[in-house]
């Protein structure tokens, strides 16, 4: 398929509904298996860091959701970006599966980390370059989120929601330079795409599997989100209506009924 | 294995407070999460069964066999 023909059908909610039945299977049977591995690796397995003792398991609830909750705030910016240039209806309903997701991660994210910053640092809360943009990415979240529940008009709605969502991304390299830019009690990132990790294989190897399982988990969320949504919004349509129809045809045969 | 006893896991070398808040948020996180996700799709699905079985098949036009919504 060329990417031209993948674009047009990107803008049928229905072909969109239709191919992606598979991939929600796919990525919870991935997020299960790798969050699952990761867990048990992380809090049993992993060795206790010489300096933080156990304290530092947290890492592997933590980083994790951080990293996933910038991530999903990126494909909220760029679902904006299709939205505001193309008009595309698919990209707000990803933007509306997005959202909750993202608000949720973003908490975890915080919670853990103040978890963690009570034995480590010895504070649960500081005023610093990560925690505070952090808490900005929370407050995108959940500002678009209360946005969108005062629009009624779907395309302002829209519109409005993805010119915040595309903005707001300015946010995300601030988090990640945050470590270098204001020296203070966070420390530098975990991981980086270009050196060796610091820590032995034995302390990262979960954190990467506790990673990836969490972005399963945020493939599988969005992807069942933006099928209910989907069903939602194009419940006045003939393939919608021929689904619930052969629904409750199914279901009157299980029942033993001979339909209508 | 990092742990000699089951006494020891939980005690987590004294954090046990901490570690236990930040991978309890963890896991209700997921089984909240999931939960809302199915019962959201079980809201719309059985509005959607509502209104089929309560609507006429005649109100569907046939220009809308593409998935376009009116």
């Amino acid at each position: 398929m060329s990417l031209k023909s993948l674009w047009h059908k990107l803008g049928s909610p229905r072909w969109f509904y239709d191919i992606s039945g598979g991939w929600v299977a796919g990525f919870a049977v991935a997020a299960a298996a790798l969050l699952l591995v990761g867990m048990v690796w992380g809090l049993v397995l992993a060795p206790p860091d010489y300096q933080q003792g156990e304290s530092f398991r947290i890492i592997y609830v933590h980083v994790p959701s951080a990293m996933v909750a910038q991530s999903v705030y990126i494909g909220m910016g760029v679902a904006g970006f299709v939205l505001f240039v193309w008009r595309m209806k698919l990209a707000d309903v990803a933007i509306s599966a997005c959202l909750p997701l993202g608000i949720f991660l973003t908490a975890v994210a915080l919670f853990s980390g103040s978890a963690w910053g009570r034995p480590t640092w010895g504070t649960w809360w500081d005023w610093d370059g990560r925690t505070v943009s952090t808490l900005v990415l929370l407050f995108l979240y959940v500002g678009i989120y209360a946005l969108r529940s005062a629009i009624l008009d779907v395309d302002l709605r829209g519109r409005a929601s993805a010119l915040i969502a595309m903005v707001g991304t300015i946010n995300i390299p601030i988090i990640k330079y945050s470590v270098d830019w204001w020296q203070t009690l966070h420390q530098p990132s975990s991981f980086t795409l270009t050196e060796k990790p610091t820590m032995p294989a034995e302390m990262w190897l979960p954190l990467l599997v506790m990673t990836l399982g969490l972005y399963a988990f945020a493939g599988f969320a969005v992807l069942y989100r933006m099928r209910t949504e989907i069903l939602s919004r194009e419940r006045g349509t003939h393939w919608v209506r021929a689904l619930t129809r052969s629904d409750q045809t199914l279901t009157e045969r299980a029942r033993g009924d001979d339909g209508i | 294995m990092a742990f000699d006893s089951i006494a020891e896991f939980v005690a987590m070398g004294g954090h046990a407070l901490y570690v236990w808040m930040a991978y309890g948020a963890f896991a209700a996180f997921f089984v909240v999460y999931v939960l809302k996700l199915r019962a959201d799709r079980r809201r719309v699905w059985a509005e959607l069964t509502w209104q089929s079985l309560h609507a006429s098949d005649s109100k569907v036009s046939e220009g809308n066999q593409e998935g376009e919504v009116n």
